[in-house]
């Protein structure tokens, strides 16, 4: 609103105070939205209160199946002077347990999970994440040279500190993100795939690593970190 | 449904028959007048939103009312606190229903904040004016990963300490401060007595007060900033 010139009448006199201001902006700041055309509305009550009510209804039910079939862990009384083989952390943090096994501790426990914690708070201030424009759709030879670098610089860095688990799906991902570029065929798949913005390869990345490596912290991981199967 | 009486509490007139009516009912209510009168069609159909966010609120009803009636039978001491657990099992009437309740909300709401993070995200519904309001949810993904960590060590069993034992030795490694951070959360250089009444602390009243305070910073920027993408 810094730019707006605000026509407001002052007056102390609570009693004289006006019930309404009309501000009349000079120009409309590109900060909001312009205007949508009107879309059909319906009643909150009852059309928005019925499906809170039901969906609280489900969540309480669903929780209390779970909870009637499934116990709490507990395991003996905690006793410092034993350390169990191996410790792990809660499953939500051990994609960066997974993380700490390849990684110096300052770079998997603190810099990494502070980079995603920025990276997630500054996206909306990005005018990239705001546009999304399909990854191909602007210079697509020059995209293809700086992604595919960027892309490899990292996977080969993985590749270099053993991190399979990391690298593998980054391979993945990168075949799929560069496939719009080389085959220009209209089916669906190809056409979603070439939809989709640099912030979103970037999103779908993180959450497939994130999911993989908590995946294989959880389940693949037994005595001193090593690789085990679930079966074993 | 005319009564003095009834009109003394609830200022909306029954029967409900118009849409003023309907539109007094939201208008009316404390509980419900934080959202508007009137609601975009689109914005309520369950393809559009999969209901996470109200999901990871119901999550949160369940597990305030819960840790209520846990902490009637908690005491952060050792050995007490893993006794109470046992308690919980073997003594209270439906204890480990109780707690189990606790447990897997507790789990499940992680995944629901952090789903309804994803969909806001590809919905691309972050961008201006909404900003500031993904920004809050950030931090209330970690206030949720936080209340999380802190009420796991609570049953102080093995699996409790351990795990929070690797936490911790995280906190570590943070560049010069990195100790004195672990000294002051753990109350000691260790976990022991300190550390389950600071994480009692944190977990039943610091973090709570925090959380539910952002969660109506959440609602009310949401109303404020326009409804739903
Ligand atoms: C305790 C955790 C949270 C609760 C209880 C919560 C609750 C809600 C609810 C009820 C809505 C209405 C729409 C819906 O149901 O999807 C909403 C919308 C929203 N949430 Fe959350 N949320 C939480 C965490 C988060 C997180 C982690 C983020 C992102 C980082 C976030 C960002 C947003 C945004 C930007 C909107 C507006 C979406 C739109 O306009 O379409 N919230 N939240």
């Amino acid at each position: 609103m810094a730019n707006d010139k605000i026509i407001v009448e002052e007056n102390t006199r609570p009693d004289q105070v006006p019930k309404r201001i009309a501000i009349f902006p000079e120009r409309i700041s590109a900060r909001f939205e312009t205007e949508k055309p009107p879309e059909k509305l319906v009643m909150s009550f009852p059309h928005l209160i019925i499906r809170e009510v039901i969906c609280l209804q489900l969540v309480v039910i669903v929780v209390a199946l779970i909870a009637l079939f499934f116990n709490a862990p507990l395991e003996e009384l905690a006793n410092p002077q034993h350390t169990p083989n191996p410790a792990k952390a809660p499953w939500y943090f051990l994609g960066l347990q997974e993380l700490l096994h390849a990684f110096p501790p300052l770079v998997a426990g603190v810099l990494i999970p502070f980079l995603v914690v920025v990276a997630l708070v500054v996206i909306p201030y990005f005018k990239i994440n705001i546009k999304r424009e399909g990854l191909w759709l602007n210079a697509p030879n020059q995209t293809f040279i700086v992604f595919t670098i960027s892309v490899w610089a990292v996977i080969i860095l993985t590749l270099f500190m053993d991190t399979f688990s990391v690298a593998i799906p980054s391979i993945l991902l990168y075949g799929l993100a560069v496939m719009p570029y080389f085959n220009k065929k209209e089916n669906r798949f190809l056409l979603w795939l070439g939809r989709r913005s640099l912030s979103e390869w970037i999103m779908i990345w993180f959450v497939t690593v994130a999911t993989v490596l908590t995946l294989i912290g959880t389940f693949f991981r037994g005595q001193s970190w090593s690789w085990v199967w679930p079966w074993q | 449904m005319q009564s003095k009486p009834w009109r003394s509490v609830f200022r909306t007139a029954l029967p409900i028959k118009t849409n003023l009516d309907r539109s007094l009912v939201m208008f009316n209510s404390l509980a419900l007048h934080i959202q508007p009168v009137k609601v975009r069609e689109r914005a309520i159909r369950f393809s559009y939103t999969f209901y996470l966010g109200m999901i990871s609120f119901f999550l949160f009803m369940v597990l305030v009312v819960t840790g209520i009636l846990l902490m009637l039978y908690y005491q952060p001491a050792i050995p007490n606190a893993y006794e109470n657990m046992k308690d919980l099992q073997y003594v209270v009437s439906s204890g480990i229903f109780l707690r189990n309740l606790h447990r897997w909300a507790a789990h499940l709401m992680v995944i629901s904040v952090f789903l309804h993070m994803l969909r806001v995200f590809f919905a691309g519904a972050y961008r201006p004016p909404r900003e500031f309001n993904w920004v809050i949810g950030v931090l209330l993904l970690l206030l949720t990963l936080l209340l999380s960590y802190t009420g796991y060590l609570l049953p102080y069993d093995q699996l409790a300490y351990w795990a929070v034992t690797v936490g911790s030795n995280i906190v570590k490694y943070v560049p010069i401060i990195g100790k004195n951070i672990r000294f002051v959360l753990l109350g000691g250089n260790t976990i022991g007595e300190y550390t389950l009444v600071r994480f009692y602390v944190l977990h039943c009243v610091v973090l709570p007060l925090f959380i539910t305070s952002l969660i109506a910073l959440h609602f009310w920027r949401i109303r404020k900033d326009g409804g739903l993408y």
